[in-house]
């Protein structure tokens, strides 16, 4: 068998030095009645590599790549290209098979690109820190709530109406076991600012992501203000980093805490995973002593050179165990990597570069939709996302299209489930979408619709 | 230099910062913010139309700060950075409960086919069926080895596949009306941090449960804690000394004769996989790593999967999203809440760690239900030969044989000045990496060794006679050998408290040199 390297003979001669007749004495703390004698017999004997291969090339097969046809689906995922330097550098085995940085001797190559996303994270998100990953963006989103708990010892938390609603449930179910209270009103294109009127003296936090789950740029300024008036905290959720290089940073418009998805930058859609959660915040002991998860942090070897470690980490659960900020180990490491590869090649001009062209695409292709008769466009104000009301079922133009070979959004109702707003598209725009795509996504629709 | 006045130098000595100096294959490499530049880019892109923005005073209006790099400042900056890490690939890795085997590269190639890594989590259905009958494949081969109902497949690492396997318990345990009362969960002392951390971020209250002198759950205490307000026990099994609870099938069905569940921690699976099912053992809930027994690789810390199974008395408990077959024979997600009305709730956006599911499938069916087998087999076999080979030189926690990984207390170095993490670092001058120290809490000084299975007997060899070789040295007085090490490593041992103490996070220019 290809992966293990002992031979029969090696066996032999090793349970000779333990003293055993056979390796089943090593197992007899299994109670007999659990015993599996016939081992996993039902399942299929070993597999050559190409045998492997072709099982999952016919798998594969079976689904639509977005790279083959037209593409517009985003609504917290999204389709950017990732240059071919990304993952060939994250396949050096140095990064790939390395464990968690925990001997820091011995793993500078992982600390100091920790310490490079952190700084890259804090830059573009306009904060003061950020950590060394979270799983992804929504589990950020949730920490963030708990964290924010922590900080004003307070257990109200208030959603925006706007926020993903896969971020607003994940929220619910990681925090409401700790009492935190979670306050959201139905969902409404335009409503986001209205949580405003919901905060009092007992509201540790509001959530407001911007753009939104439909694509609407949200100002922050005033919603920061209203927070930071009743003592609360506000957290700024972002699922397309991208926009920050076109947008005011949460940070410059007043956020405390902002939790986001970093997929866009360095990763792959991955049907979903893995991706990369960003945790930023006020570079303030009270926040850094709540905040959740891994930082790298600078400091002197005993030769007096500079290196990298973990840091900060008896709020851990493996030094506080209980007591810790949360029970998050294992993150999202080579995400990072992939992050801050691309981002480094990106720097500063080519990430606003990227940012006005998505920006550029989506409203080139939202003028070009909305110009279909009965088609009206809802936000005014978005990024690289925007949505549509259309004369009939999102959903059933969206699988129409997709036998045309296209694909052409999210519907809400895929979101929020049927009945509410099935009439609601979801559409986004990137880089990767040519000025051809875009008109053979107008035509379609437009064929579609009459 | 200048000196604190525990001889630590203050300030790092400028010159080793600057890219220009290094040796032979190990070049000096600074941060990414003093060798990239604010102009630079190395990514190429369509010019843009001159369009103006739709975002009026919401445009940014400063720039980000970020610092650019050409491709190959780039392919130079981080293929530097990489060789200064230890990996899998360079020797073998003995980290205890970590489980560091061989990542095949057939599984990564996998990952990358772009009808896997290329389709987004919310285009149709129909369009994504190979996907969902993946995550299909993939349950089945989960629940055939461990033999339970159900699994729940989104959880993205091992400590949330813990979170999960609890709201599922505390789910039940409403539904039944007792989460009032129930309220205790049994943790013992040997159990990974994020045992408790978990149960305690579900709401519960942990009591710790000692373990006896064998290593094992003390029986007595145990019987003594049970009560109408124990709402579950987690217990990872082989436990964290590296030992089988013989008793564990006892321990389940007192557990549930007082209506509380079993919570399994699954780190460990490499040591049973078909020689027993956790279903058989009583388990009512139990994480898979992903990440550690099928090897989708650690990555410097992730990205890992914690796919979670459930025994018919939690399954309907589980989270949403899952795959089902619809009337016609399709695949299809539920997604929605109100189509899973007993589900505990979401855990994360979307479904999943897709691109750990394609190389654990993958993983799993190259080695077959043989091999998996035999990976146990000869997972146990090595750390038993390991054992075998060492206990004359260093003192093993326990007598007899241990599973997949082996306990080992600092007895051996007593009198000898050096501790545990001395003996740890000196390994690094050895050209490996060191055990888990000080862990589990079990034993003073703890090294815990587990070799796994994809290490040859030369390579076992090679590393028990440096064990040994460095046992002798400790005893014989060689102590500067070990406090003063490592020596060859690109640094040397760093400054932790002063990283906690003045934390410094991100760069900043005028921090650099403080």
């Amino acid at each position: 068998m290809r992966y293990l390297p002992l031979l029969d003979e090696d066996r032999a001669h090793m349970l000779k030095t333990i003293g055993v007749d056979s390796v089943d004495d090593l197992f007899t703390d299994i109670p007999k009645c659990a015993r599996l004698e016939n081992g996993l017999d039902k399942l299929p004997e070993h597999a050559s590599e190409p045998c492997v291969e072709q099982h999952f090339s016919e798998l594969a097969a079976k689904n639509i790549n977005a790279g083959s046809v037209p593409f517009f689906c985003g609504a917290g995922a999204y389709r950017h290209h990732i240059p071919a330097s990304v993952d060939h550098l994250i396949q050096r085995s140095e990064f790939l098979t390395a464990y968690t940085p925990y001997q820091p001797e011995i793993a500078q190559g992982t600390l100091q690109t920790l310490f490079e996303f952190q700084t890259q994270v804090a830059q573009i998100t306009g904060m003061g820190i950020a950590n060394a990953s979270m799983y992804d963006g929504s589990t950020a989103c949730a920490e963030a709530v708990l964290m924010a708990a922590r900080i004003t010892r307070r257990s109200k938390c208030i959603l925006a109406p706007n926020l993903h609603p896969h971020y607003a449930q994940t929220t619910r179910t990681l925090t409401h076991t700790l009492g935190i209270g979670i306050e959201q009103a139905a969902t409404a294109i335009g409503a986001d600012t209205d949580v405003m009127q919901q905060i009092d003296d007992e509201t540790a936090c509001i959530v407001v992501q911007s753009p939104n789950v439909f694509g609407e740029v949200i100002d922050l300024r005033a919603l920061a203000d209203a927070a930071h008036a009743k003592g609360a905290l506000l957290i700024a959720v972002n699922t397309e980093i991208v926009s920050l290089g076109l947008l005011k940073s949460p940070g410059e418009m007043g956020a405390d805490i902002v939790a986001a998805e970093g997929q866009s930058i360095g990763n792959s859609l991955n049907f979903g995973g893995p991706y990369v959660g960003l945790l930023a915040c006020r570079d303030d002991k009270k926040f850094i002593r709540q905040a959740p998860g891994r930082f790298a942090g600078q400091t002197l070897d005993a030769a007096g050179k500079r290196g990298f470690v973990l840091t900060l980490s008896t709020r851990e659960q493996h030094i506080r165990r209980e007591k810790a900020t949360s029970n998050i180990c294992t993150n999202s490491g080579l995400c990072t990597l992939a992050f801050t590869i691309h981002m480094a090649l990106l720097g500063d001009v080519g990430f606003r570069h990227l940012a006005k062209l998505n920006h550029q695409k989506a409203c080139d292709l939202a003028d070009q939709l909305s110009a279909i008769d009965k088609v009206e466009l809802l936000t005014p104000m978005f990024f690289n996302e925007f949505t549509l009301r259309l004369p009939k079922s999102a959903h059933e133009v969206v699988e129409n299209l997709a036998k045309r070979g296209i694909l052409a959004g999210v519907p809400a109702s895929r979101l929020f489930g049927e009945g509410i707003m099935d009439d609601l598209l979801i559409v986004a725009a990137t880089e990767t979408n040519s000025d051809i795509q875009l008109s053979q996504f107008a035509t379609a629709l437009a064929e579609e619709l009459s | 230099m200048s000196m604190n006045a525990k001889g630590r130098p203050t300030k790092p000595e400028t010159s080793n910062i600057s890219p220009q100096f290094g040796s032979a294959l190990l070049q000096e490499e600074g941060l990414l913010h003093e060798v990239g530049h604010c102009d630079k880019t190395g990514v190429d892109m369509e010019k843009l139309s001159g369009r103006k923005s739709r975002l009026g005073d919401l445009e940014r209006s400063e720039a980000t700060g970020l610092v650019g790099l050409s491709e190959p400042e780039a392919l130079r900056h981080y293929v530097r950075l990489s060789g200064r890490n230890y990996a899998i690939d360079l020797g073998l890795y003995p980290l205890g409960s970590c489980t560091m085997k061989h990542n095949p590269r057939l599984n990564e190639k996998l990952a990358r086919i772009p009808g896997f890594a290329d389709i987004h989590p919310l285009q149709p259905t129909s369009t994504v069926q190979g996907a969902l009958q993946l995550m299909e494949e993939l349950s089945h081969w989960l629940l055939e080895i461990t033999g339970m109902q159900t699994v729940a497949l989104s959880p993205k690492a091992g400590a949330h596949g813990e979170m999960c396997g609890m709201l599922s318990i505390r789910e039940a345990i409403l539904a039944r009306g007792e989460l009032e009362q129930r309220r205790r969960v049994l943790v013992p002392q040997s159990a990974h941090g994020t045992n408790p951390a978990t149960a305690a971020a579900c709401g519960f209250e942990i009591d710790e449960i000692p373990a006896n002198a064998e290593g094992r759950v003390d029986w007595d205490v145990f019987c003594s804690r049970l009560g109408p307000d124990v709402a579950a026990i987690m217990l990872t099994n082989p436990n964290t000394c590296g030992l089988f609870e013989p008793d564990i099938r006892k321990i389940a069905d007192l557990i549930h004769e007082h209506g509380g569940y079993f919570y399994c921690d699954g780190a460990n699976l490499n040591a049973i996989m078909g020689k027993c099912r956790v279903n058989d053992l009583g388990v009512d809930a139990m994480h898979i790593n992903l990440h550690k027994t099928f090897s989708t690789p650690h990555g410097g810390g992730g990205p890992g999967a914690g796919p979670t199974v459930l025994s018919s008395r939690l399954a309907d408990f589980a989270p949403v999203p899952f795959v089902k077959t619809d009337k016609t024979g399709k695949l299809q997600l539920v997604e929605q809440l109100n189509d899973a009305p007993d589900s505990f709730g979401r855990m994360c956006a979307f479904h999943g760690q897709m691109g750990m599911f394609v190389r654990a499938l993958a993983y799993m069916m190259s080695h077959g239900g043989d091999g998996l087998r035999q990976v146990s087999e000869d997972a146990v076999l090595n750390a038993n030969y390991l054992l075998a080979r060492i206990k004359n030189h260093l003192s093993p926690a326990f007598s007899g044989t241990c599973m997949h990984e082996a306990l080992f207390d600092d007895e051996f170095l007593k009198g000898s000045g050096v501790t545990t993490l001395d003996f740890a670092k000196a390994l690094i001058d050895e050209g490996y990496h060191p055990m888990t120290m000080y862990f589990p809490l079990v034993v003073h000084g703890a090294l815990l060794i587990e070799p796994t299975e994809t290490e040859s007997l030369q390579s076992l060899d090679a590393f028990a006679d440096t064990l040994c070789e460095l046992a002798n040295a400790a005893k014989s007085g060689d102590q500067e050998r070990f406090t003063q090490a490592p020596v060859k490593a690109p640094l040397r041992r760093l400054d932790e408290t002063r990283a906690a103490r003045h934390p410094v996070l991100r760069f900043q220019e005028n921090l650099q040199n403080t």
